[in-house]
C-alpha cells in the first residue's frame, strides 16, 4: 500500500533514508542507554532486587493476579458478546418503541467511564469487587459490541437484506440468517480488538480493590518494601503487553484469513474505517 | 438530590479539570497520532519501524500502567513536574495517540489508490501527496472513529483520579466517602457530568457519520 | 461457519480453563499467618442473636485493609496480617470459630459502610475511625485503639513540624479519606490524591509533594521500612482517631458483646500480646485499651 504514496526511492533517496535511519536508531539507543544509566545509578539493577523472582510465592501471587485478570476478562467477554448481539438487534429493530429506548441506553453506557460503573456496582449494590469489575466490563463492552456489529450490518450491501426479504424471510430471520453471520465475520478484527480493550480494562480493578495483576503487584511491593516496586512493576507490564500482543496477533491472523476468504467469495466493500476498538 | 446541589461547586471544579485534561491531551494526541500515521506510511524504514513499535506497544498497554509509568517512573528518571496534571496529560496523550494513529492509517488506506497515483503523476513528492491529497480525504472518513476515540479519552481521564489528580472521578469518590448514606446519588451526579461531555460528542459522531455516508 | 463454531468452542474452553485456574488459586483456606488463638469450645449464646448465628455457622466474614502495614496487610501468601487481623481472630475465637474459618475480604476506605449494610461482611476491622456521620449508617464497637493523624516528610526536611506548616503546600493522601479532608479543610493544604497510602511514597521521595498525611500508626509502618528516606514530622498527633469495629446498625446485643470481649482481652493480656506480635515491632510503647464507648 505505502508504495503508492511515493516513487520507488532512487540511490540518493535511499542513501538519505539510510542515514536518517541510522541517526534515528542511534538517537533511540542513546535515549535507552541514558534511561538505563539513571536507573542503574539508583540501584534498580542490583541483583538483590531481582532475586525475589526466584521465590515461588512471588510467582504464585503474580499467577493469582493473572488468574484474576483473565477470569474477569473471560467471564465478561462471554457475557458481553451475546448481550451486545441482543442489544444490536434491538437497536436496529423496525419498531421505534424498541429502537429508541435501546439507543438511549446504549449512548448512556458508552458515555460512562468503566471505572465509574465498577465503583457504582461496588458501592451501590455492595457486591464483591469481582462482580463489580465483571459487571462494569460487561455493561460497557456489550454496548461497544452492539455498535461494532451494527456498523458491520450497515456496511453490508443493501441487496443482502432485500434478497432475504424477497424470498419470504421475516425481518428477524433475515437479520439472523443472512446479515448477522456476514457482519460478525466482517467485524471480527474490530471485535477481537475490543476484546483486547476489555482485557486491558480489567486493570481498572486496581482502583476498586479487585485482586488482579496490577493490584497484586502493588500489594507485593507494599509488603516487600518500595525497593522492589520497579522490578515487580516491570515484570507485570511485560506480562500485560505480552498477553495483549498475543491477542492482537490473533486479530491480525483472523483478519488475514477473513480477507483471503472474502477475496474468493463476495466482493469486499471498501475497508470500513470503523473504530478499531475504542481505547 | 440535596447532596448534588450542595456539592455543585466541587462537581464543577472536577468537571472543569476533566475537561481541561481531555482537551489538552486530545489536541496533543491528534497531532502526535497523525504524525505517527504519516511515519507509518513514509518511505523511511526507521520511521515506519518506530511508528509500528510505538503503536503496537502502547495499544497493548493498560492505561493504568501508562499512568503508573508517567506518574511514578518518569520522576525517578529525573523528569520532574510541579503539577501532576502533566503526568496525566503525558499518559493520556501518548496512549490515545496510538489509537489515533491506527484510525488515521485505516483512513489513509481507504482513500482510492488513483488519488495518490494522480498526485504523483503530476510530480508531487511524498510530503505533498500525503498532506495535500491523502490526509484531507482520509481525515474526513475517519472523523467518526476519531470522535469515538476522543469520547474514550474523556472517560479514560477518570483514571487520573487514582494518580494524584483531583478530577471528576476523584471528587466523586471523595463525595461518596463523605456521604456514606447517599452513595448512589453522588455517583449518579458524577455520571451526569461525564455524560454532559460524552453524549454530545457521540451525537456529533453519528451526525458526521451520516453526512459522510451521504457524500459518498 | 464450521470454522467459526470450532473457534467459539475453543474460546469457551479457554475461558472455562482460566476460570477454573483462578478458582483453584483463590480457594485456599486462610490458615496460618500470625497467631492462632484457640477457639472456645461450644460457646452458648441466646437464640436469635448474631453471636448465636455466627457461632453455629462456624464461620465469620471480616473485612479488613490489605494494604495497611502493621494493621492489615496481605503477605505474599495472600493472607492478611496485622493488629486488626489479630483482634478479628480473638473475637472469632470467642465465638468458637478457628482462625482458618474466618473469611477475610478486602475493604477499602470507600466500601466499608456498603459492605456492612449489605451484609457482605459481619464485621469491619480496618483502621476504621468512629465518627458521627458513619454512626448514622453503621454501629461501632470499641474503640480498641486510638490513633491520631500525623505527617510524614522526607528525612532531610526540617521545615514541616506541625500541621500549620503545610498551608498551601502539596500533601498526599488517599482520596476521600478522613485525614485528607482534615488536612484540606482545617489546615489549608493542597491535596494530591492517591489510590492507596503506599502510592504516596514515590511522589514524596521525588519531592513532588511535601508531606504524606494519615494516621500515625500507618506512617510509622512506612518509616519503619525505610528509615533512611522518611521520618515523622513530629511525634505529636493533631487529631484523635478512635478505631472501632464496624457492624450492622442497631445490632446492640452484638456490639455490647464485642465490647465485653475487648475488655476481657485487655484483662487476659491477649490485647497486649496481639499488639506485640504486630504493630509492637515498630511502636514500642504498648497501648492500653481505650475506654469503651458504650452508647
Amino acid at each position: 500500500m505505502s508504495s503508492v504514496l511515493y516513487d520507488v526511492p532512487g540511490p540518493k533517496a535511499r542513501r538519505i533514508s539510510l542515514i536518517a535511519s541510522i541517526a534515528g536508531a542511534v538517537l533511540i539507543l542513546g535515549l535507552v542507554a541514558w534511561i538505563v544509566m539513571i536507573l542503574a545509578q539508583q540501584g534498580i539493577f542490583e541483583g538483590r532486587r531481582w532475586q525475589i523472582f526466584t521465590r515461588a510465592d512471588v510467582w504464585r501471587l503474580l499467577g493469582n493476579g493473572l488468574g484474576a485478570t483473565l477470569s474477569a476478562a473471560a467471564l465478561a467477554a462471554v457475557i458481553a458478546f451475546p448481550l451486545g448481539l441482543a442489544l444490536c438487534l434491538f437497536r436496529i429493530a423496525d419498531s421505534p418503541i424498541i429502537r429508541i429506548p435501546v439507543r438511549v441506553v446504549l449512548e448512556f453506557l458508552r458515555g460512562m467511564p468503566v471505572v465509574l460503573m465498577m465503583l457504582f456496582v461496588l458501592l451501590g449494590f455492595g457486591t464483591s469487587p469481582f462482580i463489580a469489575v465483571v459487571t462494569g466490563l460487561v455493561l460497557y463492552n456489550a454496548a461497544v459490541f452492539a455498535e461494532i456489529i451494527r456498523a458491520g450490518i450497515s456496511s453490508l450491501p443493501k441487496g443482502q437484506r432485500e434478497a432475504g426479504l424477497a424470498i419470504g424471510l421475516t425481518s428477524y430471520r433475515s437479520r439472523m440468517l443472512i446479515e448477522l453471520p456476514q457482519a460478525i465475520r466482517r467485524m471480527m478484527p474490530s471485535l477481537v480488538a475490543q476484546m483486547v480493550v476489555l482485557l486491558k480494562d480489567t486493570s481498572l480493578g486496581y482502583i476498586v480493590a479487585y485482586g488482579e495483576l496490577l493490584r497484586a503487584v502493588q500489594v507485593m511491593a507494599d509488603f516487600l518494601g518500595n525497593a522492589f516496586l520497579f522490578p515487580v512493576f516491570f515484570v507485570a507490564a511485560a506480562i500485560y503487553i505480552a498477553i495483549n500482543i498475543l491477542v492482537s496477533r490473533l486479530a491480525v491472523w483472523i483478519e488475514r484469513r477473513g480477507s483471503k476468504k472474502a477475496a474468493g467469495g463476495t466482493a469486499k466493500a471498501e475497508p470500513a474505517a470503523v473504530e478499531a476498538g475504542a481505547p | 438530590m440535596d447532596v448534588i446541589i450542595e456539592n455543585l461547586p466541587l462537581y464543577w471544579e472536577g468537571f472543569l479539570r476533566t475537561l481541561f485534561l481531555s482537551a489538552v491531551s486530545g489536541v496533543i494526541a491528534l497531532v502526535l497520532g497523525t504524525l505517527l500515521a504519516a511515519a507509518r506510511v513514509s518511505p523511511v524504514a526507521a520511521l515506519r519501524g518506530f511508528s509500528t513499535v510505538y503503536v503496537e506497544v502502547l495499544r497493548n498497554t493498560p492505561l493504568t500502567i501508562a499512568f503508573f509509568f508517567a506518574a511514578i517512573v518518569l520522576p525517578r528518571l529525573g523528569v520532574k513536574f510541579e503539577q501532576f496534571e502533566i503526568a496525566a496529560i503525558i499518559a493520556l496523550s501518548t496512549y490515545t495517540a496510538a489509537f489515533i494513529a491506527e484510525a488515521v492509517r485505516s483512513g489513509v488506506n481507504s482513500v482510492p489508490v488513483g488519488q495518490a497515483e494522480a498526485a504523483r503523476s503530476i510530480g508531487m513528492g511524498f510530503g505533498q501527496v500525503l498532506s495535500l491529497i491523502i490526509l484531507p480525504q482520509a481525515l474526513r472518513t475517519v472523523i467518526p472513529p476519531l470522535i469515538n476515540i476522543l469520547i474514550a479519552l474523556v472517560k479514560n481521564s477518570s483514571v487520573a483520579g487514582a494518580f494524584f489528580v483531583l478530577e471528576l472521578f476523584g471528587y466523586g469518590r471523595q463525595l461518596a466517602n463523605a456521604n456514606g448514606d447517599a452513595v448512589i446519588t453522588v455517583l449518579l451526579g458524577t455520571a451526569f457530568f461525564y455524560l454532559l461531555l460524552t453524549v454530545p460528542l457521540g451525537i456529533l459522531a453519528s451526525t458526521v457519520e451520516r453526512k459522510v455516508a451521504i457524500a459518498r | 461457519m464450521k470454522a467459526f463454531l470450532t473457534r467459539r468452542k475453543s474460546f469457551v474452553v479457554a475461558a472455562t480453563a482460566a476460570l477454573a485456574l483462578s478458582l483453584s488459586a483463590c480457594g485456599g483456606g486462610d490458615a496460618g499467618g500470625g497467631s492462632n488463638p484457640a477457639p472456645v469450645e461450644k460457646p452458648t449464646f441466646a437464640a436469635g442473636t448474631t453471636m448465636e448465628k455466627l457461632s453455629s455457622a462456624g464461620t465469620i466474614k471480616i473485612g479488613t485493609k490489605f494494604d495497611q502495614p502493621l494493621f492489615g496487610q496481605v503477605g505474599l501468601d495472600g493472607k492478611p496480617v496485622g493488629f486488626d487481623v489479630e483482634i478479628g481472630k480473638l473475637i472469632a475465637a470467642k465465638l468458637g470459630i478457628a482462625a482458618d474459618k474466618i473469611e477475610w475480604s478486602e475493604t477499602v476506605s470507600a466500601n466499608r459502610e456498603p459492605f456492612i449494610e449489605q451484609g457482605k461482611v459481619d464485621l469491619v476491622i480496618a483502621t476504621y475511625t468512629i465518627n458521627d456521620k458513619r454512626k448514622q449508617v453503621v454501629s461501632f464497637a470499641g474503640p480498641y485503639y486510638e490513633a491520631g493523624q500525623a505527617l510524614m516528610v522526607n528525612k532531610d526536611n526540617d521545615s514541616i513540624k506541625k500541621p500549620e506548616d503545610v498551608k498551601g503546600k502539596k500533601v498526599c493522601s488517599v482520596t476521600g479519606s478522613t485525614p485528607a479532608a482534615t488536612i484540606v479543610d482545617k489546615y489549608g493544604a493542597e491535596l494530591v490524591p492517591a489510590a492507596t497510602y503506599s502510592a504516596c511514597l514515590e511522589p514524596l521521595r521525588n519531592k513532588q509533594v511535601e508531606a504524606v498525611t494519615t494516621d500515625n500508626v500507618i506512617l510509622a509502618g512506612f518509616v519503619d521500612k525505610e528509615p533512611d528516606a522518611f521520618k515523622l514530622a513530629s511525634d505529636e498527633t493533631f487529631t484523635k482517631e478512635p478505631y472501632g469495629i464496624g457492624l450492622k446498625k442497631d445490632d446492640t446485643e452484638f456490639r455490647n458483646w464485642i465490647n465485653d470481649q475487648l475488655e476481657s482481652f485487655e484483662k487476659d493480656g491477649d490485647y497486649k500480646k496481639a499488639w506485640e506480635a504486630t504493630a509492637g515491632s515498630v511502636i514500642k510503647t504498648a497501648p492500653s485499651l481505650p475506654t469503651i464507648n458504650r452508647y
